[in-house]
């Protein structure tokens, strides 16, 4: 087993597809913490929907790199959905789902009339989830996904406390003079250009999986923001390495098998606070 | 110079006015309580006089030299922070946010002011203890800690007390008149009219009759002396 592995490791694709897998799956967990706690879990399979019907819309004009239309789309609606937190007549996971299911329709709906493929649902398909595409990375991705990730890393470092406090507690940070709305804003970008690079990874409907179990796994075993935060990061890369080696080898759907082992990562972690929680 | 001196202030959302004709002035070292009914704006005042919000019109003029980044607030809890994974340290050390700009890391003297005003509330043994496992009163304190690591000068209450049994309501009280003894100026919203009464220097009452004045003078007022018959008929 551990020479098929060795053997598949000498594949450039499938070094590609371990580096990507490793990176997104640490930026996503790392705003996951946030997002879980300001009550926004199912802004990544909102988000991701729209990111759906963007690339949809970019099929059908044949925009020659899908991201270039992609991400300003899914950029402008995660601001927009992160700006109507509060006092707004549509609250946030009502907007959520609306946004959600009206860019998956229409999405869908434009690939329909306008298709240019033979195989419509199959295209579809891996799109919502994921795929192959992991497996079909060009050097540029990668490289692409590289930067994205260092640059997503390095704004999560340097704002980190501001984040804490901004999502501890907005209002007193607003009062005490931050300017919240810039970094809710930052906030929205940087998750917007997780859920874009998680695509390729894990397809649109499992992205949500991706950014909340990591999160919640940890929030069970660690008790401050810091240890949550870095026990999160970690585990999502564990769970991404574990299954992308286990779907090489088994020839399982890539995105799957990583949320199936998130899930059984979130499953272990659940009794081990029952045991820790018992001797305590 | 007043600290904040509110000048023809109304208060409401959209179209809708909750309060106007608001005038008053805070001087250093007062204990101002606001209170009134439910609905009366008093939250909504606080938020303007944090500069949360915009008054529909009229003005709040902050003197002496108070800007926004040295205000300290005790907002509400929110739902949000009961279940937060967070550190006491953590969470009081994010009052130093303000003094930070854009570093975006806390220095030793920051932390030194955190690990101070951690032991003034008498916190600093709970340091690395998880927020959501506190009782209701040691979060306020910690609260209450992250509120002083913000300022000098002044503190805005939200209910401080609002939610904590009746041992802890007192020590929270207390905690708060040492804090304006020491100089610090308190402008705290409260329910409570018997316990504004024996701590606040000054009482603001919002809603449909209007009051500003002295404690001495509120005692002898129509609406003072209304409310206090009312306390008295219920006991």
């Amino acid at each position: 087993m551990i020479d098929k592995l060795f053997l598949y490791l000498q594949y450039p694709f499938v070094r590609y597809a371990v580096i990507v897998g490793v990176l997104i799956a640490l930026c996503s967990s790392l705003l996951g913490v946030t997002l879980v706690l300001k009550r926004f879990s199912f802004i990544g399979d909102g988000l991701s929907h729209v990111a759906f019907g963007a690339m949809a819309i970019a099929t059908v004009v044949n925009v020659s790199n899908n991201m270039l239309l992609v991400l300003p789309i899914t950029i402008g609606s995660a601001i927009l959905l992160l700006r109507t937190g509060q006092n707004t007549k549509i609250k946030g996971d009502a907007a959520i789902a609306m946004i959600s299911v009206a860019s998956l329709a229409f999405g869908y709906l434009l690939m329909n009339i306008f298709s240019t493929s033979s195989n419509l649902s199959g295209d579809v398909c891996s799109t919502l989830f994921g795929s192959t595409s992991i497996l079909t990375l060009s050097k540029q991705e990668v490289w692409l996904c590289i930067a994205l990730s260092v640059m997503v890393l390095l704004i999560f470092v340097l704002f980190y406390n501001k984040i804490f406090a901004i999502t501890f507690d907005e209002t007193f940070s607003k009062a005490a003079g931050i300017r919240t709305n810039a970094y809710n804003l930052l906030i929205a970008t940087v998750i917007a250009v997780i859920i874009v690079l998680a695509m390729n990874l894990v397809g649109s409907l499992l992205i949500s999986a991706l950014v909340i179990f990591p999160a919640l796994s940890s929030m069970k075993l660690y008790k401050n923001f810091k240890s949550v935060t870095v026990c999160s990061a970690i585990i999502s890369v564990i769970c991404a390495l574990a299954g992308l080696l286990i779907s090489i080898l088994a020839g399982t759907p890539v995105g799957s098998t990583i949320v199936a082992a998130d899930v059984a990562m979130f499953a272990i972690c659940c009794v081990a606070e029952k045991v820790m929680g018992a001797r305590a | 110079m007043a600290l904040i001196t509110v000048k023809d202030l109304a208060l409401g959302y959209e179209s809708r006015t909750i309060a106007e004709n608001l005038n008053f002035k805070v001087e250093a070292g007062d204990y101002l309580c606001i209170v009134g009914e439910n609905g009366s704006g008093k939250t909504t005042l606080m938020k303007t006089l944090l500069e949360l919000k915009a008054p529909m019109s009229g003005e709040v003029i902050r003197g002496e030299g108070l800007k926004a980044n040295e205000v300290g607030y005790l907002p509400q809890q929110t739902v949000v922070q009961r279940d937060f994974p967070a550190s006491v340290q953590e969470i009081v050390l994010s009052g130093c946010q303000s003094r930070c700009g854009l570093r975006p890391f806390y220095n030793k003297e920051e932390k030194e002011i955190a690990q101070k005003n951690m032991e003034r509330m008498g916190i600093s043994d709970l340091a690395g203890r998880c927020y959501r496992e506190l009782s209701g009163g040691q979060q306020q304190r910690v609260l209450l800690a992250r509120a002083l690591c913000a300022t000098r000068k002044i503190l805005l209450l939200d209910e401080p007390v609002s939610g904590l049994d009746p041992n802890a309501t007192i020590g929270m009280y207390r905690l708060i008149k040492e804090l304006n003894e020491e100089g610090i100026t308190i402008i705290m919203i409260s329910h409570d009219v018997s316990a504004a009464l024996r701590y606040a220097s000054h009482i603001l009452h919002v809603g449909n009759d209007l009051f500003f004045g002295t404690k001495e003078q509120f005692l002898k007022s129509e609406i003072g002396k209304s409310i206090l018959i009312t306390e008295d008929n219920d006991k």
